[in-house]
């Protein structure tokens, strides 16, 4: 498993602002992002859309986004709409 | 619902999506990528979560009935707004008191004896097309069948009633979002076009089409190329015969007919009345403000509320009050007048009120009999109701039945308004519903009332079921010396002896006689000495028939006993067709052909066995040989076992060498192939298993020294013991070559046995190119289990590929020590005449039922190598040398 440069904590609480906080440090991560999700065990409308943001940020910067930990739940709802193909997953 | 305006608007199904503008478009896609994340968000929610939203989203439609009823009212100008609000309270209480306890979530189905689960999948993005006529009512029964079932749902409303159905929809996604439902799970299409639903119908995103409404809209689902729930238009038939309850029926369908406004497609349409109380219905219909047309009425009626182009009902008259319509056609009526009645005399373009009528105008028909009021009603069916709805008021069960018989309709009311009925909870115990499937006749998926597990993707969840097995014998099994002296206790008025030449030669008849008790008639039914002809069996049945026999002593080796059997089924059943029976089956409990079991005799079946081999005494089978064909039918049911076996060995004393060896192999084969069986279970393994040990024991002494009485009873136990594991274990590949190959050239079975046994052993325990379906095994057990067989032999050797080979070995020295011939070839037979043979012998063999258990699949090629294996044999050499080997 190779190394990512960033590494954050998702808090169920406050998904939607951890995603934008993750953003924001896009650019110093050339390596990669990795973000925990373990403690996540829902996702909502929001959630999603700014996940399909920071994977379109993520995209242009050619920044490679891991998501850890992600429930089995969530992932499907992932797939559903379409977004899991965007990441990469470590479980 | 069938107007017009309907029709125009929506029978067109446009193919292309290019007259949408880009922001059009854009905007469609919106409401689908909600819709999806909505679908998608709510497939973490738990049963809780789902229900916790249900109740709430109830309660508000409840409270909001008369606001959304008053709505549905002025806009769309169509109905009775009372009864609007009735329809959207059963639109919310009915159906959440149907769905409350129902299970939509997880695990929604639990069949423990079936081991089966049901799991609930949501369907996702639900494309749901409404009506003009039950606008918010449906709506709001949508609505809460999608959050029961967590999916989202994209509305589009019928044009003129998008008012009132927006502002329904409005009303549970607020409140369905308070109590946590995802943001977009409900939408509604702003003022939209066909191009939209044909967009929409047609997204990639879009899982099911649900279109409540008009043929077109209907249609245009089904061409979507989508799964859909298309329900579609009716035309009512109602029987009013002459034992019904006349004043409920009238008040019933009155009640129906005039509920608001006759706009539910369910509604009565066309009443045929039996002839004896049509004149006190048509009173009492006027009694309660019903006005009865004359003919010069109903004429008119007909030309101003039907197009005579189109055949179907004007828009202007759809939901009108019955005054209204008299008012326009220029009829004068009472002002209190419910519904107008319009007498008809036949059904079809050229009586024009027989078609749908979704108005307080109804028709009615005298009819002089049952048989033509059916027909008549079965017109009306036909005339654009199919697999809707039908009525029948009667208290005669019999045409009740013949009516729900004849009709096609997916509700058939019984002695209840037909409107009202159909929507279900209120008048009987069908499902609650605001759209009602129309089956393939009406062009629909379903004929169900539509309801949460239409929206739904059930998962089932097989487990693998334990296997039921068996193992079925004899009741009754005499064995060892003089058990023949059994016999004395079964009392019998005629017994016929079936036998052959031999066995009167050497005396076993007379034996046998000496043990029937006193006042018996016995007769003595001789057969040629070989294996059964249809043509013996049926002489044997005449003397049975002709002695009127109560019991019959089969007395002879199996080719005796397996005539007596089918003998018996023949007697006690003559229409019994053999060729039929001997069709073939996968599983004896789910064979197509079943053995007869209405007898017009009774006899007991006793049979005492001659040779030690077959086990015929005790098994379900019976092998006829069909000369004709050159071909043995084999014949398998219980019903053929004898009733009473006698394992007796001083009926095999004086069996001839050739013959001991060739019945003891056939022994040998039925152990070996029933111990690796796949139906094979631990009752059939420790016979199969011990009649192997006794055989390979006993049968070189039996062989070597005839007079061995100790050897000869042992072969003869070993023979009925193998039987009882082959009876309900069945044989294997061995025997179905044995059979193909015995057959063509004429060779006794147990040598055509003897001759494949070493290679279907070496076959059955490599791994097999094709593994055969078997619920009973777990796993593939051959090669393991005739390990446990050398084992039990005490033939040596460490691994299991060892252990069968020596398994092989032992086989093929105890062929040799009786004198086998080692191969097909040393029978004289030419390579160019046995090769000739082979694909007759393979499509034999491959047909033969024999080999269904056997624990490897054989294909055609395989059956070949094996055929030619047994050609070329193994030789004495190469036996010695893997005798050395195993030392």
């Amino acid at each position: 498993m190779a190394m990512m440069a960033v590494w954050l904590k998702i808090d169920e609480g406050r998904v939607v602002q951890a995603l934008q906080e993750a953003g924001e440090k896009l650019d110093s991560a050339e390596e990669g992002v990795a973000l925990d999700f373990s403690s996540v065990r829902r996702v909502d409308a929001s959630v999603l859309r700014e996940m399909a943001a920071f994977a379109g940020i993520a995209d242009r910067k050619g920044v490679k986004v891991e998501l850890r930990g992600v429930n089995v739940n969530v992932y499907k709802v992932l797939k559903l709409v379409k977004l899991a193909s965007r990441f990469s997953f470590v479980n | 619902m069938i107007t017009q305006e309907v029709l125009q608007e929506r029978v067109a199904i446009p193919q292309a999506t290019e007259s949408l503008s880009p922001e059009r478009v854009a905007y469609l896609e919106k409401l689908v990528s909600q819709a999806r994340t909505a679908a998608a968000v709510f497939t973490q929610f738990t049963q809780e979560d789902v229900d916790r939203i249900v109740k709430p989203m109830v309660l508000a439609g409840l409270g909001q009935a008369q606001y959304l009823a008053r709505l549905a009212v002025e806009e769309t100008k169509l109905g009775v707004m009372e009864d609007k609000v009735l329809k959207n309270m059963c639109a919310t209480e009915f159906t959440y008191n149907y769905i409350k306890d129902k299970r939509t979530v997880g695990v929604i189905r639990e069949f423990p004896e079936r081991n089966l689960v049901e799991i609930a999948e949501p369907i996702g993005v639900i494309f749901s097309i409404t009506p003009i006529t039950n606008p918010t009512s449906t709506v709001l029964f949508k609505c809460i069948m999608a959050i029961k079932t967590r999916n989202a749902v994209i509305f589009s409303p019928h044009p003129n009633a998008w008012h009132c159905c927006s502002e329904a929809v409005k009303i549970m996604y607020e409140t369905a979002l308070k109590h946590g439902a995802p943001e977009g799970v409900f939408s509604c299409l702003e003022s939209h076009t066909l191009q939209d639903n044909a967009y929409l119908m047609r997204h990639k995103d879009v899982g099911l089409i649900d279109a409540t409404g008009g043929p077109g809209a209907v249609k245009a689902a089904y061409s979507s190329g989508k799964p859909a729930l298309g329900v579609g238009p009716g035309n009512t038939p109602v029987y009013l015969e002459k034992t019904a309850d006349v004043s409920t029926a009238v008040v019933d369908i009155i009640l129906s007919k005039t509920f608001d406004n006759g706009t539910i497609c369910a509604s009565e349409q066309t009443v045929v009345i039996d002839d004896e109380i049509y004149d006190v219905v048509l009173k009492k219909f006027a009694e309660l403000g019903t006005h009865i047309c004359n003919e010069k009425e109903t004429e008119l009626l007909a030309r101003t509320v039907i197009d005579p182009a189109t055949g179907c009902m004007q828009p202007m008259a759809v939901g009108q009050k019955a005054t209204d319509i008299a008012r326009l056609v220029g009829l004068a009526v009472k002002p209190d007048t419910k519904l107008l009645i319009a007498p008809i005399q036949g059904v079809g373009p050229e009586h024009p009120l027989s078609v749908e009528k979704l108005f307080p105008v109804l028709a009615v028909y005298r009819a002089k009999s049952v048989d033509e009021a059916l027909k008549v009603c079965i017109d009306v069916n036909h005339a654009g109701g199919l697999g809707h709805t039908a009525a029948i008021f009667s208290r005669n069960d019999e045409i009740i039945r013949k009516f729900g018989e004849m009709m096609n309709a997916g509700r058939i009311i019984v002695n209840s308004p037909g409107s009202i009925g159909a929507l279900g909870a209120v008048y009987n115990d069908l499902v609650p519903t605001f759209s009602f499937g129309c089956g393939t006749g009406g062009g629909n998926s379903t004929t169900d009332n539509v309801n949460i597990y239409h929206y739904l993707n059930i998962k089932r969840v097989a487990r693998r079921t334990q296997a039921h097995m068996w193992f079925r014998v004899p009741n009754q099994i005499y064995f060892n010396l003089n058990a023949v002296e059994n016999i004395r206790q079964f009392p019998s008025r005629s017994t016929v002896i079936v036998t052959n030449p031999s066995m009167e030669q050497i005396g076993h008849v007379d034996l046998v006689r000496r043990n029937i008790p006193e006042g018996t008639r016995v007769h003595v039914s001789v057969i040629p000495d070989a294996e059964p002809e249809v043509k013996v069996v049926m002489q044997g049945v005449e003397a049975l028939n002709f002695y009127k026999a109560d019991q019959i002593i089969a007395l002879g080796g199996g080719s005796v006993i397996d005539a007596a059997k089918i003998m018996k089924l023949k007697y006690e059943s003559p229409e019994a067709d053999l060729e039929e029976l001997a069709a073939p089956f996968l599983d004896l409990r789910k064979r197509v052909i079943q053995y007869p079991t209405e007898k017009v005799n009774h006899a007991r079946l006793i049979a005492i066995a001659t040779t030690s081999g077959t086990g015929s005494e005790i098994t379900p089978f019976a092998v006829l040989t069909d000369k004709e064909r050159g071909r043995k039918v084999t014949l398998a049911d219980y019903s053929l076992t004898p009733d009473v076996a006698i394992v007796d060995p001083q009926f095999v004393m004086s069996m001839p060498k050739g013959l001991t060896a060739d019945t003891g192999i056939d022994c040998l084969t039925h152990g070996l192939e029933a111990v690796v069986s796949s139906y094979g279970s631990a009752y059939t393994d420790c016979n199969a298993m011990q009649a192997i040990r006794m055989a390979f024991k006993y049968l070189p002494i039996a062989f070597e020294h005839p007079e061995d009485e100790e050897a000869r009873s042992m072969m003869h136990n070993a023979s009925c013991i193998a039987a009882m594991a082959f009876s309900n274990a069945s044989v294997g590949v061995n025997h179905a070559l044995a059979h193909a190959f015995g057959a063509r050239f004429h060779v006794a079975h147990g040598r055509a046995n003897a001759l494949m046994l070493p290679h279907v052993i070496a076959y059955n325990a490599a791994v097999p190119t094709k593994f055969v379906p078997s619920p009973y095994q777990k796993g593939y057990l051959a090669h393991k289990k005739y390990a446990t067989v050398a084992d039990l032999l005490g033939l040596g050797g460490h691994t299991i590929e060892e252990k069968v080979k020596n398994l092989i070995v032992a086989t093929e020295q105890l062929l040799d020590q009786l004198g086998f011939p080692r191969s097909i070839a040393e029978l004289g037979i030419s390579k160019e005449e046995f090769e000739r043979a082979i694909p007759e012998l393979t499509k034999l063999a491959f047909d033969d039922p024999s080999w269904r258990s056997n624990p490897r699949m054989p294909l055609i090629t395989e059956l070949a190598e094996l055929f030619w294996k047994a050609y070329q044999g193994r030789g004495l050499a190469k036996v010695a040398s893997a005798s050395q080997q195993t030392s």
